[in-house]
């Protein structure tokens, strides 16, 4: 058949475009272990690199502050995140259709528009440079990803379930402790994975919102990556690529029993 | 528990009636967004007529060079979304196409470059085709070229980079779509003799449109904002409007300019969204393909 040729064509071109997405992401890791100082693909192999970031205090820093960053923005993401997109799907009024958009919008504003905007207006609150700022903005930016979650979680919901707690009782608390949370889990736990990958990989408002003596890992790679060019980026690139797709594999993985354990 | 029926029915009702005690449950996270996301831009709004004035529009437009800034932005966003198109459909249309086995490869190809940081894979990029890159030294050593070719600080790196970036967003709405085309039509056009590749334009392709309205409109709207992977990869002359904007703030300190270019970028990023968005209603619905 005919078409079996052009359907070759096309998996053959499709093939192309796969190693044109995946050969730059992973070109970085062989580039990590170079015992050469040059950003190449190595001929001898060598750890140095990964032992200089994590002796170097700049790096341990950097990364421990954006781990902290992260963490404090999943929780905040979360609880807010939950409650918003628990209440939206519940509440019968037409404020919910405006009101998603709102909290979505963040999604569509350009970014760097929104960290100049942090920028100006968190300076006249003195919160520039700290972490409370800069939780304050991914927490923004998280927001929307906990809600797609979460929403997509609760629409799985069935309503029943609801009704039979409160025949038999329960009080709104109650229902959400016992019925409702346990099985809007998955899409909690997702919808917290990726507020921690929003905000852990962060750069354009991180570069607004930081300071020399506060700065996350992504804004020192940022600094590092247009002055001192050697391995050590490639090997801070290998960490972050494998934080990011163990994250989000997870996430992914409880995305989809959600949706296959309520069909 | 034995209670009076009126109270049991009234208390089941209550959990179905609209409730405004979930309204509560919102309202922390609607009140947040509120001070944290509308009130900076709300700063920026006003920046941008008072530090000093409206003159900063004025500014903006009189100034060839900022207009410059705002025309390559469009067009690095068109030609990114163009090459977007050309790579992403065969792309998805082979993920729609593939077997278990297949599908799984290509859906790895593409998700692990988007979970991965923006940041890293720029620089990935930084190290494949500068001129001691990568590419460069390879085809130096394979005797292709003598003097190593300029991939980087020009619009070629530039469109190379974004749209490595931009691919996920083009292909995951396409197959969305695609995904749903029931494939049993190209193969009833097929049986009414139809050649594969007519049977591909006016069945599959027109199906499929919704996809490819929807990737395009997204990636160009994406494009406009860009600002870490044009820095890196471009040149002087490939300023976009994003780092036009940053550089007004951390290098000239001109917050009221800046805000007046951000202004004027969030005006036309929201343009382009709406009139795009409604494009894509009509069509929906004059196709009745509106669910």
């Amino acid at each position: 058949m005919s078409c079996s040729r052009h359907r070759k064509a096309v998996y053959a071109f499709a093939t192309l475009v796969g190693a044109f997405l995946l050969l730059p992401t992973l070109v970085v890791v062989p580039m990590s272990f170079n015992k050469g100082s040059r950003l190449e693909l190595p001929h001898s192999l060598s750890l140095k690199w990964y032992e200089a970031i994590f002796d170097s205090t700049m790096w341990r820093d950097a990364m421990w502050t954006s781990a902290q960053v992260a963490l404090l923005t999943v929780v905040f993401a979360t609880v807010l995140g939950t409650a918003a997109a628990l209440g939206l799907a519940r509440w019968r009024s037409k404020a919910v259709g405006p009101l998603m958009g709102l909290l979505l919008s963040p999604l569509i504003v350009p970014v760097v528009i929104f960290a100049v905007g942090v920028f100006l207006r968190y300076s006249q609150w003195h919160i520039t440079g700290t972490m409370t700022g800069l939780v304050l903005a991914h927490v923004v930016m998280a927001l929307p990803f906990v809600m797609v979650s979460v929403g997509s979680s609760v629409r799985t919901l069935d309503r029943n379930l609801e009704l039979a707690a409160a025949s038999l009782g329960a009080g709104p608390v109650l229902t959400f402790r016992r019925v409702i949370l346990p099985l809007i889990v998955p899409g909690v736990v997702a919808g917290a994975l990726f507020a921690f990958i929003t905000s852990w990989d962060e750069i354009v408002v991180a570069i607004f919102m930081t300071s020399p003596t506060f700065r996350t890992l992504p804004v020192v790679m940022w600094s590092q990556v247009r002055t001192q060019v050697d391995p050590s980026l490639a090997a801070v690139g290998t960490l972050l690529l494998a934080v990011s797709t163990l994250v989000l594999l997870a996430a992914t993985l409880l995305r989809r029993t959600t949706r296959s354990s309520h069909g | 528990m034995v209670e009076a029926r009126g109270t049991v029915e009234s208390r089941a009702r209550g959990a179905e009636d609209a409730g405004w005690h979930w309204a509560l449950l919102a309202l922390p996270a609607v009140a947040f967004v509120a001070v944290f996301f509308v009130v900076p831009l709300g700063e920026m709004v006003v920046q941008s007529i008072t530090e000093p004035s409206p003159d900063n529009y004025a500014t903006f437009v009189d100034t060839h060079a900022y207009v410059r800034v705002l025309l390559q932005t469009f067009r690095t966003a068109a030609i990114v979304t163009v090459t977007s198109i050309v790579l992403g459909y065969p792309y998805a249309y082979a993920m729609r196409r593939a077997g278990r086995l297949g599908f799984a490869a290509l859906s790895m190809a593409l998700l692990l470059p988007f979970w991965s940081s923006l940041l890293v894979r720029t620089f990935a990029w930084t190290t494949l085709l500068q001129d001691t890159g990568v590419i460069n030294k390879a085809l130096m050593s394979l005797g292709v070229i003598d003097e190593p070719l300029a991939l980087m600080r020009n619009s070629l790196g530039v469109t190379i980079g974004m749209s490595h970036i931009m691919l996920p967003y083009m292909v995951l709405p396409l197959y969305a779509v695609m995904s749903r085309i029931d494939l049993s039509l190209t193969d009833a056009a097929k049986s009414l003799g139809a050649g594969p590749v007519t049977a591909f334009r006016r069945v599959f392709l027109p199906l499929s449109a919704p996809g490819l309205a929807a990737g395009t409109l997204l990636v160009f709207v994406l494009s406009l904002g860009f600002y870490i992977t044009p820095a890196l990869l471009g040149g002087p002359q490939n300023v976009l409007i994003g780092q036009l904007i940053a550089d007004q703030v951390s290098i000239n300190v001109n917050f009221g300019f800046a805000s007046a270019v951000g202004i004027v970028l969030l005006v036309l990023t929201l343009l382009v969204l709406g009139t795009g968005g409604l494009l894509l209603q009509r069509s929906a619905a004059f196709k009745g393909l509106a669910r």
